[in-house]
């Protein structure tokens, strides 16, 4: 699939495959982790933020479950929507961008996006997301998924 | 005379919508934004994260970052006011006697604040609360010790209004709502009662179902606001009146000129006006509702970016129809979240069907016609609110699953395969074409 927009490379982005789900949330912990100050498991549980906040979420309804985060759309409803200018998509990487700096967090974005990815961090009155890992090669849930249930 | 392929009016989410929008077809052909304001476009919602003292203005406050105009080879005239639109020349004539030549125009101008018929609105110590300059006013005044505040109108405005002042302390705050509840045009009856508590709470008075007859006069300075009276008869005490009974569209420039207008500016599939060449979008103009199938004004950042961006794309010669819009709005104050779209709130006639779930700090609901969903509310849990609006839009019959709709858990996961495939199909509707065509082609 070509990228719509001119002169926008295909941007990456993470795929779950629900049919090799198993729901352990092993991809919420570390994107947890690595997004954490101490990028240690336990302190970043116990005693950063209880109940940490990530970028990737486990959904499960009866057999079915998959960990979903944002999916860099083509069409960037949540930036296009972001009221104060948080939200873009970068013109070179694809990456819709989040500028914690901006954010007011109004909900906005959370209403606009059409797959639920966006999650509120109520503590800070502003949103979490996806930011694919910009200082990895791969994103941390796609290399700790045992299962292979999330791809590049 | 500077004449310009493209020329758009108005400085914020439109006009910044069809700039990157034109940007992204058409690097090269000419392209000026004239705006009263002479600021770079900043976020108007973050006026009230400005006025608790939570952010300066500046870059935090700022749309985009401080090279977009450049990058986007944009000449700007701010703090420059039209005067006149000359359509037969096709020439925006200034109101210091500039005129700027277009191709293609968009109007973007936004909306301006509601005045009511009241006495005493000329008195100092009122103020409006929708520009940077307002929250500047209002903050001098609080900070030259303004301590009881009016707060008249119960909307989005007074909210952020008044959640500023809660926020920052200090100040007493009276909210003052014509209608019975507060909220009115973005929540029903039950949420609205669950925001005034939390008013109450926060030590904020509400007076529903009454209004403001009059300000009056300081006894000590009779150019200075001392007081409101309101149409119960009462006389509240105050130092700072905010009026925030809402907006309108800004329509003095289309006035009088061949560009239909209704409640706001007339626009076709394309956001074309009845002009061909000149195009609207935003606040000031009537786009799509896909809910109620006819064309309003839905004065949300939202619409005004996506109409901008549909605009802009079919100025620079495309051919790409808005997919429509439909009221949506978040409420964030007060530490509270809500989230609403659509016949949130239907009449006792509408042939819909309500489902609401309560309790435990959870108020949900979905209004359904004819197997589709129409309308919802949610406060307390919106994580999912874009799954339901994703429904909503895309009119997918919902009868198979309406029952999940409100469930814990409630996601993409709630779907059939067949449907959650689709969409997360990059983009591709399922009929292959790009889902909404707001791509550029």
């Amino acid at each position: 699939m070509t990228c719509p927009y001119k002169g926008l490379q295909e941007v990456s982005r993470v795929r779950f495959r629900e049919d090799y789900c198993v729901d352990c949330r092993l991809c919420e912990v570390y994107c947890a982790t690595a997004h954490s100050q101490s990028k240690e498991v336990i302190k970043a549980f116990k005693d950063e933020r209880p109940g940490s906040v990530r970028g990737i979420s486990v959904q499960r309804h009866g057999a079915t479950s998959f960990a979903l985060n944002c999916q860099h759309c083509d069409e960037p409803r949540c930036a296009w929507a972001c009221v104060s200018g948080a939200l873009t998509k970068d013109p070179e990487t694809g990456v819709v961008t989040y500028n914690p700096e901006k954010c007011i967090g109004c909900w906005t974005c959370i209403l606009a996006c059409p797959n639920g990815a966006i999650t509120r961090d109520a503590e800070k009155s502003q949103i979490v997301k996806c930011d694919l890992c910009p200082d990895r090669e791969v994103p941390v849930c796609v290399a700790v998924c045992p299962n292979r249930a999330l791809v590049l | 005379m500077a004449h310009y392929k493209y020329l758009i009016v108005g400085n914020s989410a439109g006009g910044i919508g069809a700039v990157e929008a034109i940007r992204e077809v058409d690097s090269q052909g000419s392209l000026a934004i004239v705006s009263d304001e002479p600021y770079s476009a900043y976020s108007r919602p973050a006026i009230s994260e400005f006025l608790m003292g939570e952010r300066g203005f500046g870059d935090r406050m700022y749309y985009r970052d401080p090279e977009f105009y450049d990058r986007h080879r944009v000449e700007q005239h701010l703090g420059a006011r039209v005067a006149r639109l000359d359509l037969e020349s096709r020439e925006a004539v200034l109101e210091n006697g500039d005129r700027l030549g277009w191709e293609r125009l968009l109007l973007a101008t936004g909306g301006v604040p509601i005045t009511p018929r009241m006495d005493g609105l000329e008195l100092q110590g009122v103020h409006r609360f929708t520009t940077i300059d307002h929250a500047r006013n209002i903050d001098a005044a609080l900070q030259q010790g303004a301590k009881r505040v009016v707060v008249v109108g119960g909307g989005l405005i007074g909210c952020s209004l008044t959640s500023a002042l809660v926020q920052r302390g200090g100040v007493e705050v009276v909210m003052v709502e014509l209608l019975d509840r507060v909220l009115a045009a973005v929540m029903d009856a039950t949420a609205s009662a669950l925001v005034e508590a939390r008013l109450r709470e926060l030590g904020v008075r509400v007076v529903t179902g009454h209004s403001v007859a009059s300000i009056l006069p300081a006894a000590s300075d009779a150019s200075r606001v001392g007081s409101v009276a309101l149409n119960s008869g009462e006389e509240v005490p105050c130092d700072l009146v905010g009026v925030a009974v809402g907006v309108a569209p800004r329509l003095e420039l289309v006035r009088e000129t061949p560009i239909q207008v209704n409640r706001g500016i007339v626009v076709d599939h394309h956001m074309e006006t009845t002009v061909p060449g000149v195009f609207a979008c935003g606040d000031v103009a009537e786009a799509y509702d896909f809910i109620y199938d006819s064309h309003r004004v839905v004065a949300i950042w939202p619409n005004a970016y996506i109409g901008g961006r549909i605009a802009g794309l079919n100025m620079a010669g495309g051919h790409h129809e808005y997919d429509g819009c439909t009221a949506m709005n978040s409420f964030s104050y007060f530490d509270m979240a809500l989230a609403s779209a659509g016949l949130f709130d239907p009449g006792a006639d509408d042939p819909v069907q309500t489902i609401t779930v309560s309790g435990d700090g959870v108020y949900k609901k979905v209004v359904l016609r004819d197997g589709w969903l129409v309308g919802f509310l949610l406060q307390g849990d919106i994580d999912q609110a874009g799954v339901l609006f994703r429904l909503m839009r895309d009119r997918v019959p919902v009868a198979d699953f309406q029952d999940r709709l409100l469930e814990d858990g409630f996601g993409l996961v709630s779907l059939p395969r067949p449907l959650r495939d689709a969409w997360l199909s990059e983009g591709v509707g399922p009929d292959g074409s790009l889902t909404g065509g707001l791509a550029a082609k």
